[in-house]
């Protein structure tokens, strides 16, 4: 048995993020033109509806192989496809990514980007699932209605819409994956 | 709390212009950890993290989950963090008081620390990125509008990677405590921002680092979204004169502990070196 040590806690990303953590071509996964490039997109509102222009967005996904890349090249790129990405919103709280669609990456596991949401009055991250559509699963089923907060949906260009709801109608599902231990 | 604490003239009511006084705040910060005390003598669980609903601080106000979080099991990309190599960060970004042609104004610190896992191993060659004002407590940030000088030898960005034993080290300025809009006098306590990856993806940790015995702690409420005492200190950088060296800099020391892992780590999981 290991020592066991308590979580650093988290905090705001505050609203000052944007001279240091954008970084050029951050959004951009895949180069223009990349076959199988896709354009992955949405808008993050508050409980208000209003868009927040003020998030910080980050997506990961595996290759259309199921590969996941275990090399680094996510902040000086070189055309190569990493898997990783950071968009921040802009004024109408919209965010784009130019990336691939993930593959299995394990027999039965339908693919999905990782997703982790920042915000100023965010007290700590979020993290969601952004599911390809006609994904299916137990995870899934076990969303019940607000499953289609998790669905991309796609578009008639073939990209694929993927809205954030951090409050109310419509809410995101949202994960806990237990790290701060058992939640009262 | 005097008169001197109540806005002067007439209230500005518009939301995030500063309208309510400090006293209301601290009243609101008090009651919440009141409440948590007498959860905990009553067998409550302890809370490790940031409360998201915590009406002080008031821009979470529309900004919080209002459903519980579902709980999950991390599978398959989630079992992993991206990697990031040598050639994602410059061995210079790890200092911020030579990105300019001058010093920047401001007490030199150096700021070091170890990122652990929960079971205490270290997150070897792993991003850590820094962001924080200047020693006037201005930031290099468009919408900042603190009438506060900026410094034209400081930015206040920093990245590094930790080394085999999980060690990061920061040559910076000490920032200053700067105002902003959630309430009437509200000042932040001087604060750098840190964004950490670990192991796996659920490991993503985005905080801030303190500074020992500021005043502005008990009414800050930022720092106290975290209810818990002993967890909020988990925040706070220690003195160490071992790290302060002679007729240059002092020394704080910040280690940074993720939440554990879920993937059994692998000697083979160790991220390769990209060419």
């Amino acid at each position: 048995m290991t020592e066991q040590l308590e979580p650093t806690p988290g905090q705001t990303v505050g609203p000052f993020f944007g001279f240091a953590l954008p970084y050029p071509r951050g959004n951009e996964i895949v180069e223009p033109g990349t076959p199988g490039a896709v354009r992955v997109h949405g808008t993050v509102t508050d409980g208000a509806g209003q868009p927040v222009p003020d998030a910080l967005l980050e997506i990961w996904g595996a290759a259309p192989s199921g590969e996941i890349v275990r090399t680094g090249g996510h902040l000086r790129r070189d055309g190569r496809f990493t898997g990783w990405g950071r968009a921040e919103t802009d004024r109408e709280g919209y965010y784009w990514f130019r990336t691939l669609e993930p593959g299995v990456t394990e027999p039965g596991a339908a693919p999905f980007y990782a997703v982790t949401l920042f915000a100023r009055g965010l007290p700590d991250r979020l993290f969601t699932r952004a599911y390809l559509p006609g994904a299916n699963g137990a995870f899934l089923d076990a969303l019940g209605d607000r499953r289609r907060t998790v669905m991309c949906e796609r578009e008639p260009d073939g990209a694929l819409r993927f809205d954030i709801r951090m409050q109310g109608e419509g809410e995101t599902v949202f994960l806990d994956f237990g790290g701060y231990g058992p939640r009262g | 709390m005097t008169d001197h604490d109540e806005p002067r003239g007439a209230p500005d009511t518009r939301l995030d212009q500063a309208a309510e006084s400090q006293a209301k705040i601290t009243a609101e910060i008090r009651a919440i950890e009141a409440d948590y005390r007498a959860g905990r003598a009553a067998g409550r669980p302890e809370e490790l993290g940031p409360r998201l609903d915590y009406p002080p601080y008031r821009s979470s106000l529309l900004r919080h989950p209002t459903k519980s979080q579902h709980l999950a099991d991390p599978e398959t990309i989630e079992l992993f963090a991206p990697v990031f190599g040598e050639r994602d960060v410059s061995p210079v970004e790890a200092d911020l008081t030579v990105q300019h042609l001058g010093e920047p104004i401001g007490e030199r610190i150096t700021v070091r620390g170890r990122v652990l896992d929960g079971d205490a191993r270290p997150v070897r060659r792993q991003l850590v990125e820094i962001w924080q004002a200047n020693a006037a407590g201005r930031y290099l940030h468009k919408r900042d509008r603190h009438p506060a000088p900026l410094d034209p030898n400081f930015t206040g960005v920093g990245r590094t990677l930790t080394d085999d034993d999980g060690w990061y080290e920061f040559q910076t300025i000490k920032p200053g405590p700067y105002p902003w809009k959630n309430h009437y006098k509200a000042w932040r306590p001087a604060h750098i921002h840190f964004s950490l990856f670990g192991t796996d993806f659920t490991q993503r940790l985005v905080t801030q680092m303190y500074f020992p015995g500021d005043p502005l702690f008990p009414l800050d409420p930022i720092y106290q979204t975290i209810p818990d005492s002993d967890a909020r200190d988990r925040l706070v950088a220690s003195y160490d004169h071992d790290l302060t060296t002679h007729e240059w800099a002092t020394g704080y020391r910040w280690d940074i502990v993720l939440t554990g892992t879920h993937r059994t780590v692998f000697e083979q999981d160790r991220p390769e070196e990209d060419e």
